[in-house]
């Protein structure tokens, strides 16, 4: 009685051209990217120096964000305008785990407390910080945390049915409250200047470049992986209630759904994906602060998500890479100019390409096929009149 | 009150009992009592403003009334339940504006329809069964939309939604349907085809249509309510009901 029976296991990718080219796409870089950073000498042409395998490993972190995103807004309506609080949440856990890591190599010389607590004068470590040390406590810490507290958020919300901007409004605010909460010393949680000064992850130096091609491939794997649970999801029936309660949220309830479930799940799986996404990113740019939590972050996301292609998960994660990539480009080149950029891409996508840049692929390939096909009635036509 | 208590399948299937509602002091519902046999057809009828929609908001746990009781098999109190409660214990509602799915296809909107498990874990992994899937085919045939199976909902013309919208609650293989206005925006051939429908469906549930169209009233040759200021005004075939002088009043004379 398995889902699987005749179809093979991943029967609904079958029907997902696009997200077959993205998982190849992501295949080949995992394959090509470390032969191009690792094997080739660093005197070659084609060799990629660490510090792009490490900047590629950033995009695939914002991109299994976006897809996080994609997830409840594209197909649940669920617009969270403060998902960048479950992203910097999973970075803060991995990267209390790599300040642990520090030992007394610290600028104070330490052993049991890191710099900054020094700095504070502070005399033990907080309770909280206990158990970082250890690594797969705190990898069920990258997930418990932004899930618990997606967990919660949801409860509070969807119960009391907060929807549309009333929801966009309040994640909002959360993720801002986060972000005064860990600007404050005695949090301590670093305050402004957060975690940073890392040295290894699981013994390996984190500069070695063995190290930053490993973590680069996590990320393609967390977001291959991510992107497989998502489109499961979403080619299941409970996908397509989700998709229900996107379009006539009273007729889901009315058919006997309970709505504020099923948002729940879609909504806490997705702050457990965004905690993923921020405990990849965190090693691979050497620090997490309380930024992070910033309001325009989070609305940043879903510019990326929007630009992309609402509701296709690889236009989400297509949308990130490009936009970021974007924002390497001009920071470097026009850096006054990149907000500009950033709000006028999102203002063209709104007005010309609606459905993303992925959902728009389709619709010209078609337009084209049906003026050609014009063109060829036309033509046999005006055929006709001249014979 | 208390020998409805006593056996629940000679219970009415639906029972209003001294029903008020009040929305900023004005009383949509007022002390609205009747009651609905099981297999039977009831068609309400009233001028706006009379309460119609309110009280299916109220049977259906949408709105909570100021006081009253809404007895189900005479066992069930649907007052203290919400929507998605009301739903799963076998009652359907239909829409006065057809609500379907509109970015699935007409089949999905009765796959989504059809009873099963409604909890979440059972949806991730849910496979539909050969005998689910005729089923659906079955209520497609009913409802006239096999050609269109594969069509996505919101192409459909007006008439044909609401159709779809009829399939749906008979996925969910109600015990009671609510029908707000079925017939608005119908052709004539349309309207005839949705009481022949509706016809066909209360022989098999209890159905409660509220209804403007006097022509699609008398099609449906059933038991009419007249509600009037949030409470019953009178009751009995449209013939005699149409000679009653305080209906024709309120309602029919205008």
């Amino acid at each position: 009685m398995s889902m699987t029976q005749s179809n093979g296991p991943f029967s609904f990718l079958y029907a997902d051209k696009g997200g077959q080219i993205f998982l190849a796409i992501l295949f080949g870089a995992a394959v090509l990217v470390p032969i191009l950073n690792l094997v080739l000498p660093a005197s070659s042409v084609f060799h990629m120096p660490t510090w792009v395998v490490s900047l590629l490993g950033k995009y695939l972190c914002f991109a299994l964000l976006a897809l996080s995103v994609d997830l409840i807004w594209g197909f649940c309506g669920i617009l969270s305008l403060g998902h960048g609080a479950f992203f910097a949440l999973g970075g803060y856990a991995m990267g209390m785990y790599l300040m642990r890591q520090i030992g007394d190599r610290g600028v104070y010389g330490n052993a049991t407390l890191p710099d900054f607590m020094v700095f504070l004068n502070w005399k033990e470590l907080p309770w909280y910080w206990h158990g970082f040390d250890n690594f797969a406590f705190a990898m069920v810490m990258v997930l418990l945390v932004p899930g618990l507290l997606g967990f919660v958020f949801g409860w509070l919300t969807f119960r009391s049915r907060v929807t549309g901007v009333y929801l966009s409004i309040i994640s909002q605010a959360m993720t801002y409250a986060l972000l005064l909460a860990f600007f404050r010393n005695d949090m301590g949680f670093g305050g402004n200047n957060g975690l940073t000064d890392f040295k290894d992850i699981l013994g390996f130096d984190i500069q070695a470049n063995g190290t930053r091609v490993s973590l680069f491939l996590a990320s393609i794997v967390a977001l291959a992986s991510c992107y497989l649970i998502c489109r499961y999801i979403v080619s299941s029936k409970l996908g397509r209630v989700l998709i229900g309660i996107r379009d006539a949220e009273n007729r889901v309830r009315f058919l006997g759904y309970r709505v504020e479930h099923y948002k729940l799940f879609v909504f806490t799986l997705s702050s457990l994906m965004a905690g993923v996404a921020g405990a990849l990113y965190v090693p691979q740019v050497g620090i997490i602060n309380p930024s992070e939590f910033s309001p325009a972050n989070s609305i940043e996301i879903v510019i990326w998500v929007a630009i992309g292609g609402r509701g296709s998960l690889y236009g989400a994660a297509l949308g990130a890479i490009l936009v970021n990539y974007g924002k390497t480009y001009f920071t470097g080149a026009l850096p006054e100019a990149w907000l500009f950029v950033l709000g006028g891409l999102f203002v063209a996508v709104t007005l010309f390409l609606p459905k993303g840049i992925v959902g728009t692929v389709p619709s010209f390939k078609a337009m084209t096929r049906s003026r050609n096909s014009r063109s060829e009635t036309a033509k046999t036509a005006t055929g006709e009149t001249d014979g | 009150m208390a020998d409805l208590n006593m056996n629940p399948d000679a219970a009415p299937i639906l029972y209003l009992d001294g029903v008020s509602v009040s929305f900023d002091g004005f009383k949509a519902l007022n002390g609205l009592s009747f009651y609905v046999e099981p297999g039977e057809m009831r068609a309400i009828i009233g001028p706006n403003g009379a309460g119609k929609t309110t009280m299916m908001d109220v049977i259906t746990g949408k709105t909570r009334p100021d006081e009253g009781q809404v007895m189900f098999r005479g066992i069930t109190d649907l007052t203290r339940l919400d929507e998605t409660a009301v739903a799963c214990l076998g009652i359907g509602r239909k829409f006065q504006k057809p609500s379907v799915f509109e970015n699935h296809t007409v089949y999905e909107n009765l796959e989504l329809a059809l009873k099963a498990d409604r909890r979440a874990r059972k949806a991730l992994f849910w496979r539909l069964s050969s005998a689910e899937s005729d089923r659906i085919n079955n209520v497609l045939e009913t409802i006239a939309l096999t050609v269109l199976r594969d069509h996505i909902a919101g192409s459909l013309a007006h008439g044909q939604k609401q159709w779809l919208e009829i399939g749906m609650l008979l996925m969910q293989e109600p015990d009671l349907l609510l029908v707000d206005e079925p017939v608005a925006g119908m052709t004539d051939a349309e309207t005839e085809q949705t009481a022949a429908l509706l016809r066909k469906i209360s022989k098999t549930s209890s159905v409660v249509v509220v209804e403007h169209d006097m022509e699609f009233v008398r099609s449906l040759n059933t038991r009419v309510t007249v509600l009037n200021e949030g409470s019953v005004l009178a009751e009995g075939s449209l013939e005699t009901l149409q000679q009653n002088q305080q209906v024709i009043d309120v309602y029919l004379g205008r």
